[in-house]
């Protein structure tokens, strides 16, 4: 693609962003100092880029299915669009308040109650009281865990956990909803209810960020796909057109 | 001519994940309310004294001092109401001690989380030494108690002192905790120095001797000693709570001679020293949290 401005539709701007990764050898301070008193200052730390010259843009209301085999990047970069990685080089800008299912449930806390770890997790992904207050019963109901709500969520089943967890990340109502390979938990007809309610969530004109392995699920909910291999955009366009030269690819690796 | 900001297109976006400090704690205190709520809660979950526990540190640790200093070095003949001075400065101490152990272990306790979604760092810090203030408030209501029975008269002075000692000694806890803190993420070192500073932190101010004894040996390096807004901290506490409870004729033994300068010269310094403290730990912090992620 060519230059790109930033336009007032723009959701999400990715430029030039590099992403390099230190594997650190040592946490301790008296090995880091032997190390650079012997002159081994190189095995302190090893450095690769997890990202290189990644551009893209994402605009409102846009679907857009982040694709790739393992270790091409995705996961990675969806952490620098939701902020917890910052990039090494580049800037990564998005509008309006980023949340999803990204690691669903790591907010959790597993001595409190349901209700109270709806209110901890909404509040760290960013909801006010009075948003949380207004949502509560719809959460709620969207999980089915109707009166375990009060009990302590380490007696929730894995199922549960995970219902609850989804409802309070769909809730949450962002600008920019990020989604890390989610729709592959929970039973078949609560899966199916989580993908009415991401379709329902674009349909209301959110701006949707995917990364799934799931090839025909993602084809359905998004319209533009973009290749990622070894930390390059490789191919950015229809969605269908993108999974066939996933699939492609990744024969001829097997081959 | 500037054009309006409704119409730039670069207006409205921001970067993710790019901390604007402990202002980013402010705007979300209702995430910190929360978390401060949840360690509360389930700190002493599962042990049959739950809370209590809070108590029984500081008030081993005056039994100790007490029996030890007090009863068997006799102190308490020279210093009077020694009980009174003991527990004032303990509860101080135990306050920072605590709430610096924890914030210093609070970034990596919360990898698991800052790992995966990103929100303010500066609230865990922040957030360990609320919990530590929650723990100390009790202690301080024993004190008062125990003060109002030795006939303390609490002044519009003492309290407005007590309230800028403890304001102090909370600033310093999380310039600090936010410090080690974000130290502790590259080497796990820094929590093991603070231990060993949590240790002196009792000693190294005036909390089981006089201030006076101490400028009987140091001479002029006394003034070196009063620097640290851990001493002034203490000093303030015995000013308003265990002065306050002696008598006449006990205010004449040397033992209750007033720090001098302790208002006008001592707390004005240790304030400014404790909010340099600040800005070292929040300088520190921002320029490391910003590869927290990936290094946890």
């Amino acid at each position: 693609m060519a230059e790109h401005a930033v336009t007032m539709k723009t959701a999400i701007t990715v430029e030039d962003v590099r992403k390099e990764f230190v594997l650190r050898h040592t946490r301790s301070l008296k090995e880091a100092l032997m190390w650079v008193i012997r002159g081994r200052r190189g095995d302190i730390s090893r450095k690769f880029d997890a990202l290189k010259d990644i551009s893209l843009h994402v605009e409102e209301g846009e679907t857009v299915a982040l694709l790739g085999l393992n270790g091409s990047g995705k996961s990675t970069l969806l952490k620098l669009i939701s902020g917890v990685l910052q990039p090494d080089g580049g800037s990564v800008r998005t509008r309006g308040r980023v949340a999803g299912l990204i690691e669903v449930g790591a907010g959790f806390h597993h001595d409190l109650s349901g209700r109270d770890n709806v209110y901890l997790n909404g509040a760290i992904l960013g909801m006010s009281e009075q948003q949380i207050d207004e949502m509560f019963d719809s959460i709620v109901e969207f999980s089915e865990i109707g009166e375990f709500i009060d009990t302590e969520v380490k007696f929730y089943s894995s199922g549960m956990y995970l219902r609850l967890a989804f409802s309070i990340a769909v809730h949450t109502d962002p600008e920019v909803f990020l989604i890390d390979e989610i729709l592959a938990v929970g039973d078949e007809p609560f899966q199916r209810k989580c993908i009415a309610k991401i379709k329902e969530l674009s349909a209301a004109g959110k701006t949707l960020f995917v990364v799934s392995h799931d090839l025909d699920l993602v084809s359905t909910i998004c319209e533009r796909g973009v290749l990622l291999e070894h930390g390059r955009i490789v191919m950015d366009g229809e969605v269908h057109a993108v999974v066939r030269e996933l699939r492609r690819r990744s024969q001829e690796e097997a081959r | 001519m500037t054009v309006p900001s409704t119409m730039d297109p670069e207006a409205g976006l921001t970067f993710p994940g790019r901390s604007g400090g402990l202002k980013d704690v402010y705007r979300n205190r209702f995430l910190l309310k929360l978390l401060v709520r949840k360690e509360i809660r389930v700190r002493y979950r599962g042990s049959a004294l739950g809370i209590l526990w809070s108590y029984m540190k500081p008030g081993l640790q005056f039994l100790v001092f007490y029996v030890a200093l007090g009863l068997f070095l006799n102190v308490q003949g020279s210093t009077p109401n020694y009980p009174i001075y003991l527990f004032a400065g303990i509860v101080l101490v135990n306050f920072f001690t605590e709430a610096l152990g924890n914030a210093t272990r609070s970034i990596v306790g919360n990898r698991d989380l800052i790992r995966k979604i990103y929100l303010p760092r500066e609230l865990f810090p922040v957030a360990s030494v609320w919990v530590s203030a929650a723990h100390f408030l009790p202690q301080v209501l024993i004190l008062v108690v125990v003060c109002l029975f030795f006939g303390w008269l609490p002044t519009v002075w003492s309290v407005l002192a007590l309230v800028a000692a403890f304001a102090m000694v909370s600033v310093l806890a999380v310039g600090l905790g936010l410090f080690f803190g974000a130290v502790n993420v590259y080497f796990r070192d820094s929590e093991n120095l603070v231990d060993l500073l949590i240790m002196m932190v009792t000693w190294a101010s005036p909390v089981l001797y006089l201030w006076s004894q101490v400028e009987h040996v140091l001479g002029p390096a006394f003034n070196v000693y009063q620097v640290n807004p851990m001493t002034v901290g203490v000093e303030v506490f015995h000013w308003a709570f265990w002065r306050s409870t002696l008598n006449r004729g006990q205010l004449a033994s040397p033992a209750a001679a007033e720090v001098p300068d302790l208002f006008t010269l001592w707390l004005p310094l240790a304030a400014v020293v404790t909010l340099l403290t600040l800005a070292l730990g929040q300088w520190v912090f921002a320029r490391l949290s910003v590869k927290f992620a990936q290094e946890l």
